[in-house]
Formats: C-alpha cells, sequence, structure tokens
C-alpha cells in the first residue's frame, strides 16, 4: 500500500511535467526541449532557497518563476533570432546546465529534516490519525506517504482546472489555434511570436514546479535528474492520449494526462519489480512511449480500423 | 479606402532565380468595390495579396488602409481591417477546436484577446444564423471540432468569419480553386451574398475566366508584375469569359519571352 501511494504521488508530481509538455509539445506544437532544464532548474532553485531558510512555496512559487524564465530564453531565440525551435530548446537546455550548478553551488543539495510543500498536510494527517501512522486498507501507512499523495492530488487537481479554464479564455483559445493553424491566428490578428512566448513560459513555469515539487518528494537536488525528463512529460501526454483517443473534449484530454502520469508510474514501478534497476529507468521510458506510439499504427494496418488512431485530422499540421 | 503607391517587390534579388513579382504597382480601390483580379501563374497577382494582407514588406512604395500608412505593419497588426479566405480551404480555421471557438476566435478579429470566456452566452444565436445562411445545416454543428468537416464546409465556414466582425477589406485568394465544382459553386454563391449584404470592398483573386467574368465590378488583369488590364462598369461588363480566355493566351504567349524579346517581337504577331 505504502508502495502503492507513493507511486501515485510521484505520477501526480511529474504530471506536473505532463502539463508543461501538454501546452508546448501538443497545444502550441513546439517541440521544446528547454524542459529537461528547466525541470532541474526548478529543483535547484526550490532546493537552494529552502536551504536559505525560505518558505517552500514561496520557493516553489519562485522556482516556477526561474522556469517561465528559461521558456522566455527559448522563445526568444525562436522568434526573435529565427532559431529553430528545438534548437533554441537544445540551447537553453545546455545552458540551464551550467546555470543550475551555479544556483546550487555544487551537483546535488539534500533536503532531509527541511519543511516542504508536503509538511502541512503530514501535520493534518499525523493529527487526524493521532500517530505517524494511518490505517489504509487494514495497513500501516506512514503519514507523510498520505500526506505526499494528497498534496500532489490537490495541487494537480488545481492546476488542471486553471489550465481548463485557461485554455478556454479569449487567450487560452488562441494560444490552442495558434498551435493548430499559425496562418489563421496570424490573420485574425494575433502575433503567433507573442502565442509562442507565452506558451513555453507557462509550459517550463509548469515543468519547472513539477521539478521543485520532486526534489521535495525525494529530499534531493541534482544537477543531472532532469535528462530525460521531457520524454517522461511525453509519456504521460501520449499514454493519456492514447486512453481517451484523438478527439476527446477539452477536460478529458486534460484529465488524461493525470492519469497517464500515474499509469506511466505504476508501469515503471512494475518493470523495477519484476527485476529491472532504478538504472533501467530512461530505458524502459523510451520503450514505453514507443510501444505506445507504434501499437495504434499497427493495429489500423492489421485490423483495418482506425479505433487506436493518433493523428489528427484535417489539420494542415500533423500532432507532435 | 485601399490604396497602392508604386508598390515593388522583388523574391530572391541577386540570384539567377530572381523574380521581379510587383513592379511598381500603383492601385486604388473604392469602398464598396468588388475587384477580380486575373493573371497567369507569377504575374504577381498572389503577390500583391501578399503586399495588402502584410505577408511582406515591399522593397519600395506605400500601402494605405483608410488613410493609415500599414507598409510596414505585420501581417496581424493588418488583421482589425482585413478578412481572409485562403486557398487551402484548411487554411482559415483550426482543426482541433469546435466550429463556435473557430467563429468566435474570428467574431474578435483585430482585438484584444483577453482572460475573458471565449464562448459567452448570447452568441451562439447568431452563429446558428449565420451559419444557416450557408444551407449546408452546418448550424447543428456548432459543438464538432472543425477539424471533421470536409473542404467545402470549412471554406464556407471561413468565409462566414472573414465576414463575422464586419471587414472594411475582403480578400479572397483564389478561395475556390481547392474545391470541388459543388463547394465551389455554393462557396461562391456565399461570397457574393455576404460581399452584396454588407456592402464589403472586396479584392478576389481567382483563376476562374468565368468567375471573372460574373463576378465583381472591376477586372484587373495583372502581367508581368503590373496590372495590364484594369476595367470597371460597363467596359467590365464587356470582357465575357471568351474573351478572357484570348487575353490569357496572350498573356501567356509572352510568358514565354524576356521583357527586350517582348517588346520587339510581339507587336509583329498582332
Amino acid at each position: 500500500m505504502t508502495v502503492v501511494l507513493s507511486t501515485i504521488a510521484l505520477g501526480l508530481v511529474l504530471a506536473l511535467v505532463g502539463y508543461g509538455v501538454y501546452l508546448s509539445f501538443r497545444v502550441l506544437q513546439f517541440p521544446d526541449l528547454t524542459v529537461d532544464g528547466s525541470f532541474t532548474l526548478g529543483a535547484a532553485t526550490a532546493a537552494a532557497l529552502m536551504l536559505a531558510g525560505w518558505d517552500p512555496f514561496t520557493a516553489t512559487a519562485i522556482a516556477s518563476l526561474a522556469g517561465a524564465l528559461a521558456g522566455l530564453a527559448t522563445a526568444l531565440m525562436a522568434t526573435r533570432l529565427g532559431i529553430e525551435g528545438i534548437l533554441a530548446g537544445i540551447l537553453s537546455m545546455t545552458a540551464l546546465y551550467s546555470i543550475n550548478l551555479r544556483v546550487m553551488g555544487r551537483s546535488n543539495l539534500g533536503l532531509v529534516g527541511v519543511s516542504t510543500i508536503f509538511s502541512p498536510a503530514d501535520a493534518l494527517v499525523r493529527r487526524l490519525a493521532g500517530g505517524a501512522e494511518v490505517m489504509l486498507w487494514g495497513q500501516a501507512v506512514p503519514s507523510d506517504v498520505v500526506a505526499q499523495a494528497l498534496t500532489a492530488l490537490v495541487a494537480v487537481l488545481v492546476i488542471a482546472g486553471i489550465l481548463w479554464w485557461f485554455l478556454r479564455t479569449e487567450l487560452g483559445s488562441a494560444l490552442r489555434a495558434g498551435g493548430d493553424n499559425p496562418r489563421m491566428i496570424r490573420a485574425l490578428g494575433v502575433s503567433h511570436e507573442w502565442l509562442v512566448t507565452l506558451g513555453l513560459m507557462l509550459g517550463n513555469a509548469l515543468v519547472a514546479a513539477g521539478g521543485a515539487a520532486f526534489a521535495q518528494l525525494n529530499a534531493f537536488a541534482d544537477a543531472s535528474m532532469g535528462i530525460g525528463i521531457v520524454v517522461i512529460g511525453l509519456a504521460s501526454v501520449i499514454i493519456g492520449r492514447a486512453l481517451v483517443g484523438q478527439a476527446a473534449a477539452l477536460p478529458v484530454l486534460l484529465a488524461s494526462v493525470l492519469v497517464g502520469s500515474v499509469l506511466f508510474r505504476m508501469l515503471v514501478a512494475i518493470a523495477i519489480r519484476t527485476g529491472l534497476e532504478p538504472n533501467d529507468l530512461r530505458m524502459i521510458t523510451a520503450v514505453v512511449v514507443l510501444i505506445v506510439l507504434v501499437v495504434p499504427g499497427l493495429f489500423t494496418r492489421l485490423t483495418g480500423s482506425k479505433l487506436l488512431s493518433l493523428r489528427t485530422k484535417g489539420g494542415p499540421r500533423a500532432a507532435a | 479606402m485601399l490604396r497602392l503607391e508604386a508598390v515593388s517587390k522583388t523574391f530572391f534579388p541577386g540570384t539567377p532565380g530572381e523574380v521581379r513579382a510587383l513592379r511598381s504597382v500603383d492601385l486604388e480601390l473604392a469602398t464598396g468595390s468588388w475587384t477580380i483580379v486575373i493573371g497567369t501563374n507569377g504575374s504577381g497577382k498572389s503577390t500583391l495579396q501578399g503586399a495588402v494582407a502584410g505577408a511582406f514588406t515591399p522593397d519600395s512604395g506605400r500601402i494605405w488602409i483608410d488613410d493609415v500608412e500599414v507598409t510596414g505593419r505585420p501581417e496581424h497588426a493588418r488583421a482589425r481591417w482585413i478578412g481572409r479566405v485562403f486557398q487551402d480551404p484548411f487554411a482559415g480555421s483550426a482543426p482541433s477546436l469546435t466550429v463556435a471557438e473557430n467563429l468566435a476566435l474570428a467574431e474578435r478579429r483585430g482585438q484584444r484577446r483577453g482572460l475573458r470566456q471565449l464562448i459567452r452566452a448570447g452568441s451562439r444565436a447568431r452563429w446558428r444564423d449565420a451559419l444557416a445562411e450557408i444551407g449546408l445545416g452546418l448550424e447543428s454543428r456548432l459543438d464538432d471540432p472543425i477539424g471533421l468537416l470536409s473542404g467545402g464546409q470549412r471554406q464556407a465556414i471561413t468565409l462566414v468569419m472573414a465576414s463575422l466582425a464586419r471587414p472594411r477589406l475582403l480578400l479572397l485568394d483564389e478561395h475556390t480553386a481547392a474545391l470541388d465544382p459543388r463547394s465551389a459553386e455554393l462557396v461562391i454563391a456565399l461570397t457574393r451574398r455576404i460581399i452584396e449584404r454588407d456592402g464589403l470592398t472586396a479584392l478576389m483573386v481567382t483563376h476562374s475566366m468565368a468567375q471573372a467574368a460574373a463576378l465583381g465590378d472591376r477586372l484587373i488583369a495583372m502581367h508581368r508584375g503590373r496590372p495590364w488590364l484594369d476595367v470597371q462598369g460597363n467596359a467590365k461588363r464587356a470582357w465575357r469569359a471568351e474573351r478572357l480566355h484570348e487575353l490569357f493566351s496572350e498573356m501567356r504567349r509572352e510568358d514565354r519571352f524576356d521583357d527586350a524579346t517582348v517588346r520587339v517581337v510581339v507587336p509583329a504577331y498582332r
């Protein structure tokens, strides 16, 4: 039960990365590789501030702002300097590696014993349960694990709700249309460059928030923790999309990212149980994403049914 | 309403592929006029639209809309005056958004996009009426992603979108060229209805001599980056489709030669 709950908590925290990637890769259709750097940036910023005595919520908020700035850097390179989007992201990611080392002052920071965003919930759970353990379905679960899962759930639901609201506003709808069809949104009077800037800032702010929460969940920040995180975020988005289909409505799609992220962590947990090591994590991630991308196409080819198809139709640009 | 003064544009200057797409074009459109632009491939007819829409800045010359100079302004900064329909029927709408969302985005063309909800109560009846006018039963599909509709249906909606926030200038860029004949006919009928109902000023590029003869009150034939024929009123009505075809053969014949050859040789064949 403890393992299941902590897997869910991790899945929920990484759903924040999923939402960031959802904004850039799927809504904006911009392959943003800044994510690998901004995830670590969020973790490093929050950890450094918390060790300097800052309140964990303020530290996490500032970490998100730092992520937004990283997104801004990529956006400026892509829109003002005319650099290919994927390369702009790689440049940001590369520079961020050094920046993250500067922020932390060394290659990793430990957060053991430091008060985190999960602490208030932990205190609450302890008071309700009358001790450091909670009985769930007949098993004793440490209160901090319960607190992590609860805090992460509330945070992710709030973020998903805000995204649902934002993506239906005039501005958020323009963002969706801009990803779908840049030419159309320009003709309607919105600068596509501005939309790219906005989308990358929001996306990387979410990713950095995910990084900050991840660091607090695991009580450490490390300069190389972000490597491959973009694929992990993509895995949530793609698994979610495979679950609900291409034509799903916005709230369903948003929920699917959350479910996809948790499901993906479950798959990873199972894989590790069957004898793979945590070092194999990135390999597992890549293989899972590959399978989810390829299987629907094979299914269509073998059966002629488009039930599992992931392709968008009718658009001048295919989905990422 | 729209004024171009000595607008020139050369693509790939200084290379063997140099194209002098617009050569010092002067043009003035009166408010409420409907101008048809025809021309052979590479004659500059689409470049003319691009210059007006702001797809690029001309090498020289100036452009005014309603006495506001827009020469250096980017495309999105001209959108408050201009409604556009492209040749590609999928280019004018966002496929993953619903029909209603596409209409709502278009209704705020050229305005600030804020944090108010895009779809607000009270708009739906208006959109349903606008869609009903197309006559394809699209008013029942407001909540479907527009990507599920056919090219003809989407082009018709794009036309409605372009007219929702009444544009000062409607730019139509061969907007029926990629449609099947039945959809093309429907879109043309809708074009005529919207332009006449709202008294719009329109600049319409077409490849169809039948459309050029039947529609509009002014006809411009572009050739080698310049208006070669510019007629309106009764003079325009004299240009039937067959005579336009002859004009085209002549323009195509000239396209085979360079400028100097044309001046010397072509008069000899007249």
